[in-house]
């Protein structure tokens, strides 16, 4: 049975990595104490500050193919709710929950002396560790917070000095995505003297317009207000964002990741990538506390199937494997196979390849296979289809129609065929097939030796010199 | 209360598959793949292109999707409801290899088509008056409909001469109430004379016009008569009181609606349409409907769902009886008392395929019943075709170049019922909008 016990940045501990981010499920005691029975390994408490007035509405949202909430955005703001209280219910929490973890997020105006009275406060009620909040994208922003001082290397490394001169407990610093090298604020933290760094906050951004109204969403008075986007649409620029800043010397710091984590896997991902904990808020904003239940059985599932027994197992292994484009392999070949048993004849493949890669995939396995330069087009082929004369079969009298030719149960005129001369292996066939296994990847031995890109050049230098 | 009262009627006739709901409508929607040169699409007759409309609901532009739909099949709200989807797009559907399910189609275009209807029919497409040339179309049923939306495109002139008083044939006269009601039938026949399309009801041509004078006035004559009463079967007596052909039935309880339900109710033959006749006379009032086909149920031509959904109806199925004479009630010497029937055994295959019947002698045995529905093949308007010089016939269907609709005459063309031999409404429309075009290029090629 794995052990999912995590130490994060030194002197943090929890019994999972999963940890609420700051935001709503994280707002007051009562829910983080609920969190707590339903088995999450720590909290990121909702930030503290002064208190701030918001808006309705709040959030909006990003729907894909009828599934709710791919995207969510935000424009809500720090916490509304009196400083005192929120450090009552922290002591109250870690007097229940000495197990657990609970980290103070905080954001006060940029000034040292504010920032040395929270993280005493913070601290003084109980809290595990702090987590800056240099991220926030909207409103506190326009006041000189959030990502005003994420945005700006010197700002951080400065703030995180003074939170440092008087934190007991260990400092992290949450990063914004809205940078163009997330790389360059991770340093300035680290220069700063933080002790870990969560990343990401969520990015900047405008869901939708309502058509009706023309007003973006979400609508405050027939005005609306750029966010932060968040959910399993930013799970990619999370994960792209961690790496970046795992792989980084200068930048190296232990990391809680941040950005669409909803599942098991999700938090795999991350922590191949280099990350000790993950935190979650629009999952469980979506369906509850209760998903973090199966996050811990999964995970631990698959650890016990790979034979992972604690986090530091896996934790980075992955992160050998992202190299620059120019130490890529050349001479990796593989190509598209179609498994015709499992084809349904659905042709997607067949467009995809057509229209939006290198044209390889042909519909001639019945007639007259094309060659690799004469090829029915898709026009051609759907013109063929209409200008059929098709009509309503009387099963019994005009004897069994059954599904066709051929030996599977799709008919083999539907099931395309890849040349494999032409393919260039981009995979996007198998991504858009709706079937599980139907295409695969197959390498090809090229007879070719291994070479990148940068060795290629070097020796056409050589024999340019020749 | 009566059978006929509207609310009772409804009730006893409520639809078989009602309409989907908005959020069905899109939930169903976004199941579909969206395959490329789509299965669904190839098995339509007409070549509706279903991913395309399907998308079109996805994406909420409801206008858009009934345009797609109108495009390839003008009765696309009558097909919805009425098409064996099952053997047909449906049928065809790549999610039976996938997760099983088929995507409703059926169901998602009358969802289209209701949205269409329901926000007033604007017309989809743009007509002409600019070709002086005019069309005869003889029959208004859903191939005449078809045919002449394709000639109106194109700016011909069409007349449409139809021997009842109402449009739409048998989805006005002929479909179970259940699935199509002769209002949305009509509905349909609005938005094609909404067209330009001229009517004339009540004229039998070679009757109340004569075929000549049409040939002097029209430059094409679209023949879709569709098929005649049925065939006699030659029974002792079958012309009791009682007695009643199946499409009359059926005609008279939709239409009509006069035609009293008998208390057993029995029904002869073993295609969709006898199966329509014993489920109405149930959905009527009947205690008891019982349907007679005299090989079983692995040869019976309808089509399976029609066969279990019938058992569903509480239809008996006698099967391998041969009914040889109808016999008068004890009480009433003119009306139908009983049914005598033949046992019969299923020898070797014939030429369809089907075992042979043969009667098992001296098994005669009676079914009591006060009514009778003969629902076996139907006959073929044969005076009426052999009058139309130069066109040829084939066990007394109209031969025709599948292509075009040209039969041997080069002025006639034809389609419908009275070519395939009795099929259904898509494949009406589909032979009807072929010949169409098949008329409006021969009409270019000889008069430019």
């Amino acid at each position: 049975m794995a052990d999912l016990t995590t130490i994060f940045a030194g002197r943090i501990r929890c019994p999972n990595p999963f940890w609420l981010a700051s935001g709503p499920p994280a707002n007051c005691g009562e829910q983080v104490m609920r969190a707590f029975d339903a088995g999450w390994g720590g909290a990121v408490w909702k930030t503290l500050g002064e208190p701030i007035v918001n808006v309705s509405s709040r959030y909006s949202s990003v729907d894909w193919n009828r599934q709710r909430m791919m995207g969510l955005n935000n424009i809500e703001l720090i916490t509304d709710r009196p400083l005192d209280l929120n450090l009552r219910e922290i002591s109250e929490v870690k007097k229940r929950y000495s197990k657990q973890a609970v980290i103070a997020s905080l954001m006060v105006e940029s000034k040292r002396e504010h920032w040395h009275q929270i993280v005493k406060q913070a601290e003084d009620a109980g809290a595990d560790g702090l987590e800056l909040n240099f991220g926030c994208p909207h409103g506190m922003s326009e006041r000189g917070m959030g990502s005003a001082v994420g945005q700006v290397p010197e700002y951080t490394e400065l703030i995180t000095g003074w939170v440092k001169e008087v934190a007991r407990t260990p400092v992290l610093v949450k990063l914004t995505p809205n940078i163009s090298d997330i790389r360059m604020v991770a340093r300035a933290a680290k220069r700063g003297g933080a002790d870990g760094l969560s990343a990401i906050n969520t990015i900047n951004s405008i869901t939708g317009i309502d058509l009706d109204t023309l007003t973006p969403r979400p609508d405050v008075g027939a005005k609306s207000s750029h966010g932060g986007y968040c959910g399993p649409a930013v799970k990619p620029i999370a994960l792209h964002m961690v790496q970046q800043v795992a792989g980084d010397e200068a930048a190296r710091l232990p990391i809680s990741g941040i950005g669409g984590v909803s599942a098991w896997q999700d938090a795999a991902e991350f922590i191949l990538l280099g990350a000790g904990t993950v935190q979650v808020c629009t999952a469980a904003m979506h369906y509850g506390f209760r998903i973090v239940e199966d996050m811990i059985d999964g995970l631990s599932n698959w650890m016990d199937s790979k034979g992972f027994r604690t986090l530091d197992d896996f934790c980075g292994l992955s992160l050998a494997r992202v190299v620059e484009w120019k130490n890529l392999d050349l001479n990796y070949k593989i190509v598209a196979r179609i498994h015709p048993e499992k084809c349904i004849g659905c042709e997607l493949c067949y467009t995809a390849c057509w229209d939006g890669a290198h044209q390889c995939i042909h519909m001639d396995r019945v007639g007259a296979r094309s060659g690799h330069n004469s090829h029915r087009t898709p026009a051609q082929i759907e013109a063929e289809s209409r200008r059929r004369i098709a009509m309503t079969p009387i099963p019994k009298l005009d004897g069994a129609s059954g599904n066709g030719a051929g030996p599977y149960a799709t008919p083999l005129e539907r099931i395309p065929r890849v040349d494999e001369v032409e393919c260039v292996g981009c995979n996007l066939c198998a991504l858009v097939c709706p079937v599980d296994g139907c295409i695969t990847m197959e390498q090809m031995d090229t007879g070719r030796a291994p070479e990148t890109w940068e060795q290629r050049m070097a020796a056409l230098q050589k024999g340019g010199r020749c | 209360m009566s059978v006929y009262a509207s609310d009772e009627f409804a009730r006893r006739f409520a639809e078989i598959h009602p309409a989907l709901g908005d959020q069905a409508a899109l939930a169903e929607a976004s199941r579909c793949l969206y395959c490329f040169d789509a299965p669904c699409t190839a098995a339509c007759p007409t070549h509706i292109d279903v991913p395309r409309f399907i998308k079109k609901i996805a994406s909420a532009n409801l206008r858009g999707s009934a345009r797609t739909i109108l495009d390839a099949n003008v009765l696309g709200a009558s097909c919805a409801r009425v098409c064996p989807v099952d053997v047909l797009c449906e049928g065809a559907c790549v999610m039976h290899q996938y997760n099983k399910q088929p995507i409703e189609i059926g169901r998602l275009q009358r969802y289209a088509m209701d949205h269409y209807y329901g926000d007033g029919a604007r017309a989809p497409f743009a007509v002409s008056t600019e070709k002086r040339l005019r069309v005869a179309c003889i029959g208004a049923g859903p191939a005449s409909l078809a045919c002449a939306v394709e000639l109106r495109k194109r700016g011909y002139g069409v007349t449409i001469f139809e021997a009842r008083e109402l449009p739409g044939g048998l989805n006005t006269y002929g479909v179970a109430e259940y699935k199509l009601r002769p209002a949305d039938s009509l509905r349909e026949v609005e938005l094609v004379k909404s067209m330009g399309v001229e009517f004339r009801f009540g004229v039998r041509v070679g009757e109340g016009v004569a075929l000549e004078d049409l040939e002097k006035e029209y430059a094409a004559i679209f023949i879709a008569v569709g098929l005649g009463p049925p065939e006699p079967l030659r029974m002792v007596d079958e012309y009791l009181e009682g007695v009643v052909d199946a499409l009359r039935f059926i005609a008279d309880y939709k239409v009509a609606q006069t035609i009293p339900v008998g208390k057993r109710v029995l029904v002869i033959g073993g295609g969709n349409t006898a199966i329509d006749a014993a489920n109405a006379a149930k959905r009527l009032g009947a205690e008891e409907a019982g349907l007679i086909y005299r090989r079983s149920e692995r040869e019976m031509p309808a089509f399976q769902f029609e066969f279990e959904n019938s058992k569903l109806e509480g239809v008996r199925f006698y099967f391998q009886m041969q009914p040889v004479a109808v016999r008068a009630d004890s009480s009433d010497a003119r009306r139908v008392g009983s049914l005598e029937c033949v046992r019969v055994e299923l020898g070797a295959a014939d030429e369809s395929g089907r075992r042979r019947p043969h009667l098992v002698e001296g098994s005669n045995f009676l079914i009591p019943c006060d009514m009778v529905i003969l629902a076996t093949g139907q006959s073929r308007f044969l005076d009426f075709l052999t009058r139309v010089r130069g066109i040829q016939l084939s066990e007394g269907n109209v031969v025709v170049d599948p292509e075009s609709g040209a039969t041997s005459n080069p002025r006639y063309f034809a389609g419908g019922d009275c070519v395939n031999g009795g099929r259904e409404v898509v494949d009406a429309v589909a032979e009807g909008k072929r010949a169409g075009i098949g008329i409006a290029s021969w009409l270019e090629a000889q008069y430019g």
